[in-house]
């Protein structure tokens, strides 16, 4: 699972990856407290906790898990002083196709996501947290275990913590291995003891309604590390790096068509697409040129390398700045990728080179999200095994005239219409493959197969 | 808090309407004539929004600077509108909300959703029980298209599948609205039902080791929209449509569960619940809801009769009457015992009364029937008019506490001639030789039984769906049985025999109708004072508080 050891490019701002893959490092508590671990839990203890709220609200930073929901917002629908235990769920169900970054986070630098847990937790006033890992790490929850025994241990976990008076316990909860689990809602359902349907939206707001009907937390791994670093530095210290509204460092992942795939952290906006391609990831593969980018997880909207793209960018005066640019030269970032018609998503950034089909690759998406959709609402249940039938089928040779149409209004008939974000997830890929690649789709629609299965002949 | 009946100002396609506080969206496009298609929304039951057929645009008055709404030039707050079309079964309605039922893009869901369900639909109506009262039918008309550009195969799913012992199911007809899981859980509170694997492969299912045996388990085919769930027991029986629907209430206990009796051509199909939030909300319980098979028997009594050189032998009603008057006037008083049936509706307990009193006897009661109560529906009672026939005196405060000495004076033969109104003798602890051993015994019933076959007067009477007249339940609510079909022979209304009874014994009384038996119990009895039958109404009408201190005596069981 894990990749070659290779150095950080100079290009990259290791912070949260600071200890991943750095020679010498273990997931001891005591490597971890010798680097100045737990200094700013005990930093934390000296503050308030909704100074530490205000903090992370100043630090802009926003969910690493997908939807770039700004951290210090969420938190601020906890209402202070309600009668209701309060939750916060750390959510390690990393699912996305495309997205490997939690999982080295757990399995090198355990220590570093429950210090963030810990403050978190003494800032939204939270007595009780767990991370829920999806099933499909049970390495990932065998080292949190030990790293949630060691310290407890040392005293940072337990009743009335570093003599701060606060008290926390953490548990680790297994996913079953469901994709739906971590959608927030249904994570809760899971957790709950449920199928992990998410719930409706009003009224079933995590903040208010969550685990239990107690106001409940959900941050992503990366997200809840991040908030180590922004009381190590403070709030306005941790903005400055990265863009306004895009702060802080990103992690992003990269694979396929490129030479060197892997993870890498930069600040958020630092560089462009291209740049991550050709100056971080070694290139194309010899003779291989860019066919197309898939910048935030399987469910972002696929972006052609021959379109053009007119961003739009809010100015600090209010003013609207529109930029046109090539897919190499957009970079990555919450706003500007969202601008361009796709998203930042889950920092999985998949690369595919002129001998990728497009129809093949959408299957594969296709495939992903029709065993993975709940089946809780109409649209997502039945649209997605369609679109992937109707995929299946023109690889096949089965492919008929209307079928490219068909399958972009299978997906506009889901889109925006379903109980949680899924929806999207799984409508997405097909809306944007058949609009960025639609001549690839009407030809293979045309593809008489052999009758045996294929047409890449 | 506010008070309940704030009303709150809400715009629905372009019209503004008032309704209550807390009012759900979707009922208020109901109340507004704007009828909203939809599958997983019950109103007895939480809104889980997985349909999606709810779809509506919704919008919330835009706010100035001031974070005042902002007015337009009607003077109404000006809406803004969610960008994404939003369901209607999950929300209450709030101040200034807008709603759009009729929009592009809601028709645009409408059909979105209609398609989606139907693609892995096995469309087998012709087979379908469903059939006639199918939403997929009803909404497929609306927002369904003639032809499918659904080119792939269908998903397989169980099919035929004994959930329980009244309760088929078909889960490629099922479109998983969880309408029956919520029922289960909610309702009945037997969670047994859920669904497994998921997707569009998703199935409902019982839980495993788990059966849907529930008492209630037939009220899921009730709400079911589709075809999935089907009545084991009405399944390819009858075409929906055939069927007469008739409002009645169920008399299998005393809490009158208000229902509809489907019928065709006098053959009686099937009983479910008919809403009545005083009484059962939308449910029946599956034992009464069955409890009607034996109205269809083969061997109901068709014909009076009676006993002749000892067999039993048809005769005319006249003749059958003339026989029991005169053997009736052979008795004195204590030597006359009455036992009746707190199945009887109100108008022939009152004439049973009548006959009582004329008679002069003593000895009269009805048959208890107890059982366990279950707290849902089902009361301990299961006679279903126990209140009315202790309100007109048949019964004291406490059901056949008269019976066992009625029984002891039959045996000793104090007791000569009994009359035996819709209950077996045999019940009460008698055997086939003390009835032979009565001088006279006058018998009304509809099934064969040893005192049917003992009567020397044997008078054919009516089941249930088979008569009109009132009852009063465990709750102290009057309400009204109709008919749903007619008696087989010659068989006659037990109300009308009565009276022929009391007639041979006193003469013509002037009761022509039932009405106008009812018109001498509302002016006897000061609770149904003012009431007539039609005034009862199919929801039924509460004779007194329903509070333990303020029911009379009379009326508790």
């Amino acid at each position: 699972m894990v990749s070659t050891i290779r150095t950080p490019h100079p290009r990259e701002k290791r912070i949260i990856f600071k200890n991943i893959d750095r020679p010498g490092w273990t997931i001891d508590i005591g490597c971890y407290l010798a680097d100045g671990g737990y200094d700013e839990l005990k930093k934390a203890f000296t503050m308030k906790p909704e100074q530490i709220v205000n903090e992370v609200k100043a630090s802009g930073v926003r969910g690493r898990g997908g939807a770039g929901f700004p951290c210090g917002v969420k938190w601020g629908f906890i209402r202070p002083g309600g009668t209701k235990p309060v939750y916060l769920i750390c959510n390690a169900d990393e699912s996305e196709p495309g997205t490997f970054k939690d999982r080295y986070i757990i399995h090198q630098d355990p220590h570093q996501l429950l210090e963030g847990m810990i403050i978190s937790c003494y800032a939204v006033n939270a007595r009780l947290a767990y991370i829920y890992i999806r099933g499909e790490f049970p390495e990932g929850a065998k080292i949190l275990e030990r790293a949630l025994a060691e310290a407890k241990e040392h005293g940072f976990l337990g009743k009335n913590i570093l003599g701060s008076g606060f008290d926390l316990e953490i548990y680790v909860f297994r996913g079953a291995g469901a994709y739906i689990c971590g959608e927030e809602t249904g994570l809760i359902e899971s957790m709950e003891g449920k199928r992990p349907y998410p719930r409706i939206k009003p009224p079933y707001f995590p903040a208010a309604l969550g685990l239990y009907l107690c106001p409940t937390i959900v941050n992503n791994v990366e997200t809840l590390c991040n908030v180590k670093h922004i009381v190590r530095i403070g709030g306005a210290e941790y903005a400055k790096m990265g863009k306004p509204n895009n702060t802080g460092t990103r992690l992003l992942c990269v694979s396929g068509d490129v030479q060197k795939p892997g993870y890498y952290e930069f600040e958020v906006g630092e560089i462009t697409i291209g740049e991550l391609i050709n100056d971080i990831c070694g290139g194309m593969k010899p003779g291989r040129t860019l066919k197309a980018v898939i910048p935030g997880g399987s469910s972002a909207k696929v972006m052609s390398a021959t379109d053009r793209y007119k961003i739009k960018t809010r100015q600090p005066d209010g003013t609207t700045v529109e930029t046109e640019m090539g897919l190499e030269d957009i970079p990555i970032d919450f706003d500007t990728l969202a601008a361009a018609g796709s998203m930042a998503g889950s920092g999985g950034v998949i690369v595919m080179d002129d001998t990728r089909d497009m129809v093949w690759a959408l299957n594969n998406i296709n495939e992903f999200y029709a065993h993975e959709s709940c089946g809780q609402c109409t649209p997502c249940r039945e649209g997605s095994l369609w679109m992937k039938k109707i995929t299946e089928r023109m690889l096949h040779g089965g492919g008929v005239e209307q079928d490219t149409d068909t399958l972009k209004s299978v997906a506009d008939n889901i889109a925006g219409r379903t109980i949680c974000a899924f929806g999207e997830a799984c409508a997405w890929p097909t809306q944007s493959f058949v609009a960025k690649f639609r001549d690839e789709f009407v030809a293979t629609a045309r593809k008489k197969g052999d009758g045996n299965g294929s047409t890449n002949s | 808090m506010s008070a309940p009946t704030e009303l709150l100002n809400v715009q629905i396609d372009g019209v503004w309407y008032q309704f209550k506080k807390g009012t759900r969206v979707i009922e208020a496009c109901a109340q507004a004539g704007k009828f909203v298609p939809h599958y997983c929304y019950h109103p007895k039951l939480s809104s889980p929004g997985n349909c999606r057929m709810c779809l509506i645009e919704m919008g919330m008055p835009k706010t100035g600077p001031d974070r005042k709404p902002e007015l337009g030039a009607d003077g109404k707050p000006v809406i803004n509108w969610i960008p994404r079309p939003q369901i209607s079964c999950a929300q209450d309605i709030a101040e200034g909300m807008g709603i759009r039922t009729d929009s592009q893009l809601v028709q645009e869901c409408r059909h979105g959703v209609m398609e989606f369900l139907l693609i892995n639909h096995p469309l087998d109506c012709p087979i379908c029980d469903q059939a006639g009262e199918c939403h997929l039918q009803e909404y497929s008309v609306e927002y369904g298209t003639a032809d499918s550009r659904f080119l792939e195969e269908k998903v397989k799913k169980p099919k035929r599948i004994e959930l329980g012992p009244r309760v088929t199911l078909d889960d490629e007809r099922c479109i998983l609205c969880s309408r029956c899981i919520r029922f289960m859980k909610e309702v009945a509170h037997d969670d047994v039902l859920g669904f497994a694997s998921r997707g569009s492969h998703t199935y409902l299912t019982a839980h495993p080791g788990k059966r849907l045996d529930s008492n209630y388990s037939l009220n899921t085919v009730d709400i079911c929209p589709v075809g999935a769930l089907t009545s084991t027991d009405f399944r390819f029986k009858m075409r929906v449509w055939f069927l007469k629907e008739t409002k009645s209430i169920c008399t299998s206990c005393a809490t009158g569960c208000n229902t509809i009796i489907g019928t065709r051509e006098n053959v009686i199909y099937r009983q479910t619940p008919r809403e009545n939030d005083a009484v059962n909300s939308a449910w029946m319980c599956d034992y009464g809801r069955l409890n009607i098979h034996y109205v269809n028997s083969a061997d109901r009594l068709k014909f009076p009769q009676i006993r002749e050189n000892q067999a039993l032998a048809n005769v005319s009603w006249k003749s059958a009457l003339a026989k029991a008057g005169e053997e009736l006037k052979q008795f004195q008083k204590n030597a006359v015992a009455v036992v009746a049936s707190a199945k009887m509706t109100n108008e022939e307990l009152w004439l049973t009364k009548k006959l009582i009193d004329t008679l002069g006897t003593g000895y009269h009661d009805i048959v208890p029937r107890a059982g366990e109560a279950d707290q849902l529906l089902m009361s301990a009672d299961r006679n279903p008019n126990t209140l009315g026939a202790q309100l007109f005196g048949v019964t004291t405060e406490h059901p056949g506490s008269k019976l066992q000495e009625i029984t002891e004076r039959i045996v000793s033969g104090e007791i000569k001639a009994v009359v035996a109104l819709g209950e077996d003798l045999t019940q009460i602890g008698l055997v086939e030789r003390d009835l032979k051993k009565l001088s006279a015994l006058i018998v009304a019933g509809i099934l064969p039984n040893e005192t049917t076959r003992s009567a020397s007067v044997l008078l054919p009477a009516c089941a249930f769906p088979e008569k009109r007249g009132t009852m009063i339940n465990i709750k102290g609510r009057l309400q009204r049985l109709n008919r749903a079909s007619q008696a087989p022979g010659e068989a006659r209304d037990d109300w009308e025999i009565i009276r022929d009874l009391l007639q041979q014994l006193t003469g013509s009384n002037g009761i022509y109708l039932i009405e106008d038996v009812f018109k001498q119990i509302a002016e006897a009895i000061p609770e149904m004072k003012g009431l007539s039958i039609s005034k009862i109404g199919d929801q039924g009408v509460q004779l007194v508080e329903e509070t333990e201190e303020a029911r009379p005596a009379a009326m508790t069981v």
